[in-house]
């Protein structure tokens, strides 16, 4: 019996070892990361191909913007990612150091009987008062005037908002306060605010926003493009900053990012909304990354450097492919030089 | 057992007191070990209880009991009040209970009572199986093909009916969305209608036949058995089951968060989008910052144990006072 209980313990001892052992080998070359569902499609295909270069893992885990900066200040994962850019202030207050790794765009989108993606066209104060209620039809005058030619057939709106906090709630929203003070003042900004409209129905998820607005007639809601690419849904062209009406795609977002000079903002943390520009899309954003000055784990924030400069290098095409843009050189170059050298990997 | 030992041998012999000793060590074991689990639920419960309060205070302390009673929930400004989502998770749940009761009371008569006999198996398995759907499905239902069919056909019916009866009719008008507290509340209908038939039928079927065939040997029509031989015969049973039901519905987070609407926002009206404490909890637990948003989610959570511990409390209560009256009539 003795003998038993001591092999048993033994067998558990080496055991332990062996995990200790494959953990440790393991973590010099795996790094996780959290946070911000947006752009997980493009981490996930960056890692992958890291993997095959590198033979190093990277595993992300996409729980939300407000998730990742949480496990970040807990130091359980190697970086975190948020859509909604920490404060300059917060950032030294935490010690963290904060840059954009890639940028995408939010559409507002339709479910109109009849009406064709972009054909209808709007200007930030009209979908800020669609968004609040105080238009309620889509026979409403002021929508018609920007759309002469267009036949839009009345009928209550239904407006779709995203049920949980959400980084693409907070560049929509941001946008709509930057264009329409009546927004500003009454609802505000955030990554979830209080939905004003009498109509409004919130889903889960952008696939929850998305779903609404395929199921329910007449409604408006907002997802990240890629989920109204990938759902044929009807988007709305709107009137950017220099007066143009434009459609979402990669090139008005590159047009909007274009306009930005990072190298001004403190701590990179900005929303590209309503940017100017002939061609941006005015409601573009950057999803960022959050790595401590000092980490824990030196060698995991080298690798998470490695991992990102290969992306900016190597991943560019990926990025296209899965309708985002890349960040644009001289932007990347500013991150090695400026925010990369604060953080300490030895 | 000392006299049967004294009678026998007239002293113990060591083997068998090493025996007893033995037996009364794993009878100790056991003792402790059975008293171990069971004290644990009381343990995990109060652990529950604990960490509620704890992580709910601020919240509490801040915005005082008119917590509970105000219909703010402004995350911008951080402002919170839970009315709009208790009322969510009451009015769902009561919605719920006022359809599949009748429901599930008339399924299991059928079953028990008229059903012919090859037709009850395949019925009753038919059920139970409902009952093991995951909620996950019913919400998926739900949203992609009950909410379309409910806007197009159903809720321009029950407005141009119900809604137009005065007072009681602004129940349902509206915008015909599909989603909705009356969605969901018939989407749990449809959840908890299989819970509350299979324990009405298991309790209706321990009714003893001797009850039965004398009240029909007297003439008594089906309904008449049911009502005056079944019913206060099962009621116990009858109340736990509607009770087993009612736990699911007011607790129930991924069917409701799918059809609900997950609005902020008291409406009168049962076509209008709202909230249940449930999905409040699933759609922003992930994003809540700490500070008051996170701990009103929590004191949200504290609201849903007191209601469901109110119901169960309820539910005890009417059973013995139904046994008091009972045993005054006899």
């Amino acid at each position: 019996m003795k003998s038993l209980l001591k092999t048993a313990l033994l067998k558990g001892a080496i055991s332990i070892a062996v995990v200790g052992v494959s953990t440790t080998t393991a973590f010099a070359a795996d790094i996780t990361g959290a946070g911000a569902t947006f752009p997980y499609p493009i981490y996930a295909k960056w890692a992958e191909a890291y993997k095959a270069k590198t033979g190093s893992n990277m595993n992300y885990q996409s729980i939300g913007s407000s998730g990742g900066i949480k496990q970040i200040k807990a130091k359980t994962v190697d970086f975190g990612a948020t859509d909604n850019p920490v404060k300059f202030d917060d950032l030294e207050k935490e010690g963290l150091v904060q840059f954009p790794a890639i940028i995408g765009g939010v559409v507002p989108v339709i479910n109109v009987d009849g009406v064709k993606p972009g054909e209808i066209k709007l200007d930030g104060p009209t979908l800020a008062d669609i968004f609040q209620g105080t238009i309620t039809n889509w026979g409403d005058k002021r929508i018609a005037i920007m759309n002469p030619g267009v036949k839009i057939p009345s009928g209550d709106i239904t407006v779709v908002h995203r049920a949980d906090g959400s980084g693409t709630t907070a560049i929509f929203t941001d946008y709509l306060a930057k264009t329409s003070n009546l927004w500003k003042d009454a609802v505000g900004a955030g990554p979830a605010v209080k939905w004003p409209a009498a109509s409004s129905v919130g889903g889960k998820g952008n696939e929850g926003v998305a779903a609404n607005v395929s199921r329910v007639k007449n409604s408006v809601g907002y997802v990240e493009y890629a989920y109204a690419k990938k759902n044929k849904m009807t988007y709305i062209s709107l009137k950017n900053k220099d007066g143009n009406f434009v459609a979402p795609d990669d090139l008005t977002f590159a047009a909007a990012a274009a306009g930005t000079d990072w190298s001004k903002i403190p701590g990179m943390g900005t929303f590209i909304t309503n940017a100017s520009g002939a061609k941006s899309w005015p409601i573009t954003g950057a999803s960022f990354i959050l790595v401590y000055k000092n980490p824990d784990n030196k060698a995991g924030a080298a690798e998470v450097l490695k991992f990102f400069d290969f992306a900016f290098k190597e991943g560019k095409k990926m990025a296209e492919d899965l309708d985002y843009v890349a960040m644009p050189d001289a932007t990347t170059d500013y991150i090695r030089k400026n925010i990369w050298s604060a953080v300490k990997t030895k | 057992m000392y006299s049967h030992l004294d009678s026998t041998s007239g002293a113990v012999s060591p083997q068998a007191l090493k025996k007893a000793k033995v037996q009364r060590l794993q009878d100790a074991i056991f003792h402790r070990g059975t008293q171990f689990f069971a004290l644990s639920v009381l343990f995990a419960l109060l652990g529950i209880i604990i960490s509620l309060v704890i992580n709910a205070w601020p919240a509490l302390h801040e915005f005082g009991p008119g917590f509970f009673f105000t219909e703010e929930w402004d995350v911008v400004n951080g402002e919170f009040g839970g009315l709009i989502a208790i009322y969510g998770t009451l009015a769902t749940s009561i919605i719920a209970l006022l359809i599949a009761v009748p429901l599930s009371f008339g399924i299991a008569v059928f079953l028990t009572e008229l059903c012919p006999g090859p037709l009850r198996r395949p019925l009753g398995t038919a059920v139970e199986l409902l009952a093991a759907v995951p909620s996950i499905i019913y919400g998926m239902f739900g949203l992609f093909i009950f909410a379309p069919i409910f806007a197009e056909y159903i809720q321009p019916v029950l407005a141009a009916t119900l809604g137009q009866i005065p007072g009681f009719g602004i129940l349902f008008r509206g915008a015909f969305n599909g989603i909705g507290i009356l969605c969901a509340g018939l989407i749990l209908a449809m959840m908890i209608l299989p819970f509350i038939a299979s324990v009405m039928r298991d309790v209706f079927e321990v009714v003893p036949p001797v009850l039965k065939e004398s009240a029909y040997g007297i003439g008594c029509t089906t309904w008449e058995v049911v009502r005056k031989i079944v019913l206060p015969y099962t009621k116990a049973g009858v109340i736990g089951g509607i009770m087993l039901g009612l736990g699911r519905a007011l607790g129930e987070t991924m069917a409701v968060t799918f059809v609900i609407g997950n609005a902020h926002r008291l409406s009168p009206s049962l076509f209008a989008p709202g909230n249940s404490i449930a999905s409040t909890l699933a759609n922003e637990f992930g994003e809540a910052e700490f500070g008051p948003h996170f701990s009103s989610l929590f004191a949200l959570a504290l609201a849903l144990f007191i209601i469901t511990f109110l119901v169960l409390a309820a539910a005890k209560w009417l059973l013995v006072s139904m046994e008091k009256k009972q045993g005054l009539k006899t």
